[in-house]
């Protein structure tokens, strides 16, 4: 069987911010039509790795690419979406407003709106200010500015903190459907219970990727009940075999 | 650039006022209680308040529209909104053309109400033509809107931003001409004061009080302030980054 193709490709990965290293020589691979969650607790430079993925984050060393192309390259910019951890959008402007600018932005059709407002389960409020909405709500706004237009590659960073559990099983639901139309999603959390409805993990912590494999072989291999744990074990492992 | 993302931009951003009429209100009528304000401190004055009032009008209304879009690439910055942009199919050209469209638009009726007010109301009398000290009001205004997109761009908080005003607005009025003739400076104040675009637009509104003809030096003028916005808007777009750390 050939290698699926890649969605992104990291080499040596070095990032430096506020005088701190955050990535130090960090290479990984990221199969397509999936969905990835990058889990691990905060502070650990998931979001760093993402902002390099999408290519606004300056980088010291290394290589990333995404969907073929040097990331951040004018051509992946309708290609790439992504959705920061704290909601990017106008709070002074209503939901629909947010989206139908952005999906011009994006040049995006104008019926797209409508899609991701029934997504993100918004439609009822399409005409209030993001503003005076709750935080989930509005984070849930946010998101689906990144769901407009066809992105091959959906960069999210912790889409579904804050939400009630029917609706972080319907986006999870709504994330598998895009990945079996063949795009990817890399989907951050520091919640370990959300990694059961990944295809694929990468565990992080401190900077380095711990590990990345499928929910299933992570708990062959640490012999774990539940993905919490085996980051737990993983993590003991490393402490115990210093470099 | 794109004209549909610029024209989407500037769509977006009236939708922002709109939904906020208090600064609107203060952007229309903050320009015009000034002018009211110099009537009534000049009552007694009438050939000062005709010698200074052009020059007043082209100063009022920039240095409101400077202070208000001064913020603007700040705001966009702190609502995450900039990043995100910058991560999108948007030209730098196209986020700033297409905010000075919309504040561009407003200042237009901004100084159309000040100078209609002006010869109106309070009975300003130039020896030029009307329509000569309404266009220097309407560019100069825009001007303001020019410098406060470029300056905004180096603004990290709030704070930075409000002091913007006397670092760039300030020096301009004291070498405009207006308190001392430019050619009384000395040497180096006047030489930067030809390098500074407000001069340009209070030589024209001075040229516009005393001479009744259109005469070629008003509309160069004109010309070096037009040519200054264009130039605050590109140097602007080039602060920009798409990458921070």
């Amino acid at each position: 069987m050939s290698e699926p193709a890649a969605a992104v490709e990291i080499e040596g990965l070095r990032v430096v911010r506020g005088g701190r290293v955050v990535l130090d020589d960090l290479s990984l691979r990221l199969p397509a039509g999936r969905v990835i969650g990058l889990l691990g607790p905060s502070g650990c430079g998931k979001s760093t790795l993402l902002r390099s993925i999408v290519g606004v984050q300056i980088v010291e060393r290394g290589t990333v690419r995404a969907l073929g192309l040097p990331a951040g390259a004018p051509a992946l910019r309708a290609r790439v979406a992504y959705a920061t951890q704290a909601a990017s959008v106008y709070d002074d402007l209503g939901v629909e407003e947010n989206l139908r600018y952005f999906a011009a932005v994006l040049g995006a059709p104008a019926r797209d709106v409508e899609r991701v407002l029934a997504e993100v389960d918004l439609a009822d409020h399409a005409g209030r200010p993001v503003g005076r909405l709750s935080g989930g709500q509005r984070s849930r706004a946010s998101l689906a500015v990144a769901l407009l237009g066809r992105p091959e590659l959906l960069v999210l960073d912790e889409p579904t903190v804050g939400l009630d559990p029917v609706l972080r099983a319907e986006l999870w639901g709504l994330f598998r459907r895009l990945a079996d139309e063949g795009r990817t999603l890399l989907v951050s959390s520091h919640v370990m219970d959300e990694a059961t409805r990944c295809h694929e993990l990468l565990l992080m912590r401190d900077g380095a990727i711990l590990a990345q494999q499928t929910p299933d072989e992570l708990l062959a291999r640490t012999g774990a009940r539940d993905v919490e744990a085996a980051f737990l074990a993983l993590v003991r492992d490393e402490i115990g075999t210093p470099a | 650039m794109s004209v549909s993302r610029t024209a989407a931009t500037t769509r977006r951003v009236l939708e922002q006022l709109r939904r906020d009429p208090r600064t609107v209100a203060l952007l229309l009528v903050v320009p015009m209680a000034l002018l009211w304000l110099l009537e009534l401190v000049f009552t007694e004055q009438p050939a000062t308040f005709d010698a200074i009032g052009p020059a007043l009008l082209a100063l009022f209304p920039f240095v409101v529209m400077f202070l208000v879009t001064s913020v603007t690439t700040l705001r966009e910055r702190t609502s995450g909104t900039l990043e995100r942009l910058l991560s999108m199919p948007l030209g730098r050209l196209d986020l700033l053309v297409g905010y000075l469209a919309a504040f561009g638009l407003v200042a237009i009726v901004q100084a159309v109400l000040a100078s209609g007010l002006m010869l109106g109301l309070l009975g300003l009398d130039v020896a030029g033509p009307a329509w000569l000290l309404v266009l220097v009001a309407v560019v100069d205004a825009v001007l303001g809107c020019a410098l406060g997109l470029f300056v905004s761009a180096f603004a990290r908080t709030e704070f930075q931003a409000v002091q913007f005003m006397p670092a760039i607005v300030l020096p301009q009025f004291l070498l405009c001409g207006l308190l001392v003739p430019r050619d009384e400076l000395g040497p180096v104040l006047e030489a930067i004061s030809w390098a500074l675009p407000l001069s340009y637009a209070v030589d024209a509104m001075q040229r516009i009080t005393v001479e009744a003809d259109v005469s070629a030096r008003t509309l160069v003028d004109l010309a070096v302030v037009a040519a200054a916005i264009v130039l605050s808007v590109g140097l602007g777009a080039a602060t920009l980054r798409r990458r921070t750390a």
